[in-house]
């Protein structure tokens, strides 16, 4: 302990703690709270009317259906593809299994605006992946479809990234045990591996699904931008701003900032409850 | 697994081969769609014409100042979160006070905010109708459609990479050590430069690559305060924009192949840093993936 009570004086052992907080709160509330109050403050000089008319208004409607829908699969197609990838890198032994590993970073480290013009030319009907789906009638750039593929790209990593440590720290005792007490394999993965995966699982969809509702860049050249179509929350709050229309963007900002919140908090919650798991596991 | 261990268990714990090549299969198709042909569709996009038209691009006086702007924007920003990242942990990790949770909470904000709505908050404040903006103006300071906007973006969707690394990292690392020195008749700086950083080096270092990787890729956030003043306010993601829209997608590729070696170079570093800490064991880092709340 750095602090003691001796008396009614603290002494600590340990220098800078006045220094080092200050500077924290400081360089917090510089770059981070206050301009991110500015947001709110602003909204606050709208009237009621003013703020319905812009984030009810139809385009912003469709914009948040598509934000979430695809958001939604995007993280649901991790989910499993996710899980599948996990369970493979920590169980099983196959040529170039480090370099995957590594390689499941790559969406976080590849900047979002190479990963944009990447999958745009990738998927458009003259390019290798969309040329092939051409002559099945299948479009994938400048369609919602194309949204979805560039959200799947950039939450990729999310799931594998969570379930990973909790799968490697996972008791094989307990897969004996149930297998001596008479349950086959699957029985074994479904109840006894996947509960204890649950809560990571939730955690990582949960993120993913964060990261995908604010993503710009590799949205921004697969999406053809159209209102009403191919329109996702963060484009429509870009072309205001470019609009020079400061309070309809800064609107829209406040309601995905307070479910990005809400988002956050669920994954707090997760957490938690995660954490609870682990301890009930090892008592 | 041990070999003695696996020899207990004979086959309770795997599943039958045709199963486990399904989801190797399964897997390895999923990753080679989305990362493997991108990656490898990136370089070929960018050599289409030649490397003459390749390295012509990589000359153009516009790519060198985007590239300029972009080694502006890290180099400041890389060092003031570092710098920010090792106070906040050591104010974290080595004292009790009222409200950490929060703090940990508000510290890792940024990644959870659109990096659209990063940009607009500078605006906001910065902008020619925002808070500061008339008293800047009258200074002749401009920060929004400038560098310094462009910087202060970057500053903040890179701002808690490294202390996410480091808050966890300390507090296991706890203050027995720091506690000795000091009893040992150490002062201040000499404990913290002669035993915490030592400590928190592979931390340290890992934040520094993810958060330069953030900052030199950052579009979205820099793209809403740069006027888009080719030779002036633009980065090289968003002269990779510029390129790609006015239809030169030779170009666009050949400087996008440039920030795709460096999110190879920073894959590279990263194995290498986390290959080297599970050799190390004990007293070692853990990294916290960007993917996982820190604390």
């Amino acid at each position: 302990m750095a602090t003691r009570q001796l008396g009614a004086k603290k002494l600590r052992v340990l220098p800078g703690f006045k220094l080092t907080l200050g500077f924290t709160l400081f360089y917090l509330g510089l770059i981070v709270l206050i301009p991110l109050s500015a947001v709110f403050i602003k909204t606050s000089t709208l009237t009621w009317a003013q703020f319905s008319h812009t984030v009810f208004s139809p385009q912003a409607l469709a914009a948040y259906r598509l934000s979430f829908g695809a958001s939604f699969f995007a993280a649901l197609v991790n989910a499993i593809f996710g899980l599948i990838v996990a369970w493979v890198l920590v169980r099983y032994n196959f040529l170039g299994k480090k370099l995957v590993d590594a390689l499941v970073d790559l969406p976080f480290a590849l900047p979002t605006a190479v990963a944009g013009i990447t999958l745009a030319t990738l998927y458009s009907p003259n390019g290798w992946i969309g040329g092939l789906l051409a002559p099945l009638g299948i479009k994938v750039a400048y369609t919602q479809l194309g949204v979805f593929v560039a959200l799947t790209f950039i939450g990729l990593p999310f799931i594998v990234r969570t379930v990973q440590p909790v799968l490697e720290d996972f008791d094989p005792e307990l897969e004996d045990a149930a297998a001596s007490l008479g349950a086959n394999r699957w029985q074994v993965f479904w109840r006894v591996i996947f509960p204890t995966l649950t809560p990571a699982l939730l955690t990582g969809f949960a993120l993913a699904f964060a990261r995908a509702l604010g993503e710009y860049g590799s949205v921004v050249f697969i999406s053809s931008n159209i209102p009403m179509k191919t329109q996702i929350v963060p484009l429509l709050i870009m072309n205001e701003l470019d609009g020079f229309q400061y309070a309809k963007a800064t609107a829209l900002a406040v309601v995905m900032l307070v479910i990005s919140f809400l988002i956050l908090l669920a994954v707090n919650v997760l957490q938690w409850w995660s954490n609870r798991y682990n301890t009930n596991n090892l008592a | 697994m041990s070999a003695a261990e696996k020899t207990n268990a004979p086959h309770r714990r795997t599943e039958p081969p045709f199963v486990r090549w399904l989801l190797i299969g399964i897997a390895l198709a999923f990753i080679a769609l989305f990362l493997v042909v991108p990656l490898v569709s990136v370089f070929t996009e960018a050599l289409r014409q030649g490397f003459g038209v390749y390295f012509q691009t990589l000359h153009d006086p516009l790519t060198l100042s985007a590239i300029q702007l972009t080694l502006i924007a890290a180099g400041i920003s890389v060092p003031l979160n570092c710098i920010f990242g090792v106070t906040a942990a050591w104010a974290i990790a080595k004292f009790d006070f009222r409200g950490k949770n929060i703090l940990l909470t508000l510290i890792d904000l940024p990644f959870s905010i659109s990096p659209v709505i990063s940009g607009l908050i500078y605006v906001l404040v910065f902008g020619a109708q925002g808070w500061f903006g008339s008293w800047f103006s009258d200074h002749n300071l401009k920060i929004i459609f400038a560098v310094p906007g462009i910087v202060l973006a970057t500053i903040f969707v890179t701002f808690p990479f490294v202390a996410r690394e480091l808050i966890p990292l300390m507090q296991a690392q706890g203050r027995t050590e720091e506690e000795a020195a000091r009893v040992l008749g150490a002062s201040g700086w000499q404990t913290f430069w002669r035993v915490t950083i030592p400590n928190i080096k592979w931390g340290l270092l890992y934040g520094v690559i993810l958060c330069n990787a953030r900052a030199m890729g950052e579009f979205g956030a820099v793209s809403v305060v740069s006027g888009h003043i080719q030779g002036q306010t633009n980065t090289i993601p968003l002269h990779v924009q510029i390129l790609y829209e006015s239809d030169n997608f030779a170009g666009a590729f050949a400087v996008a192949s440039l920030l795709t070696f460096l999110a190879l170079v920073t894959l590279v570093l990263k194995t290498w840093v986390e290959y080297k800490n599970t050799a190390l064991r004990g007293t070692a880092f853990t990294p916290v993936p960007i993917g996982k709340k820190a604390v």
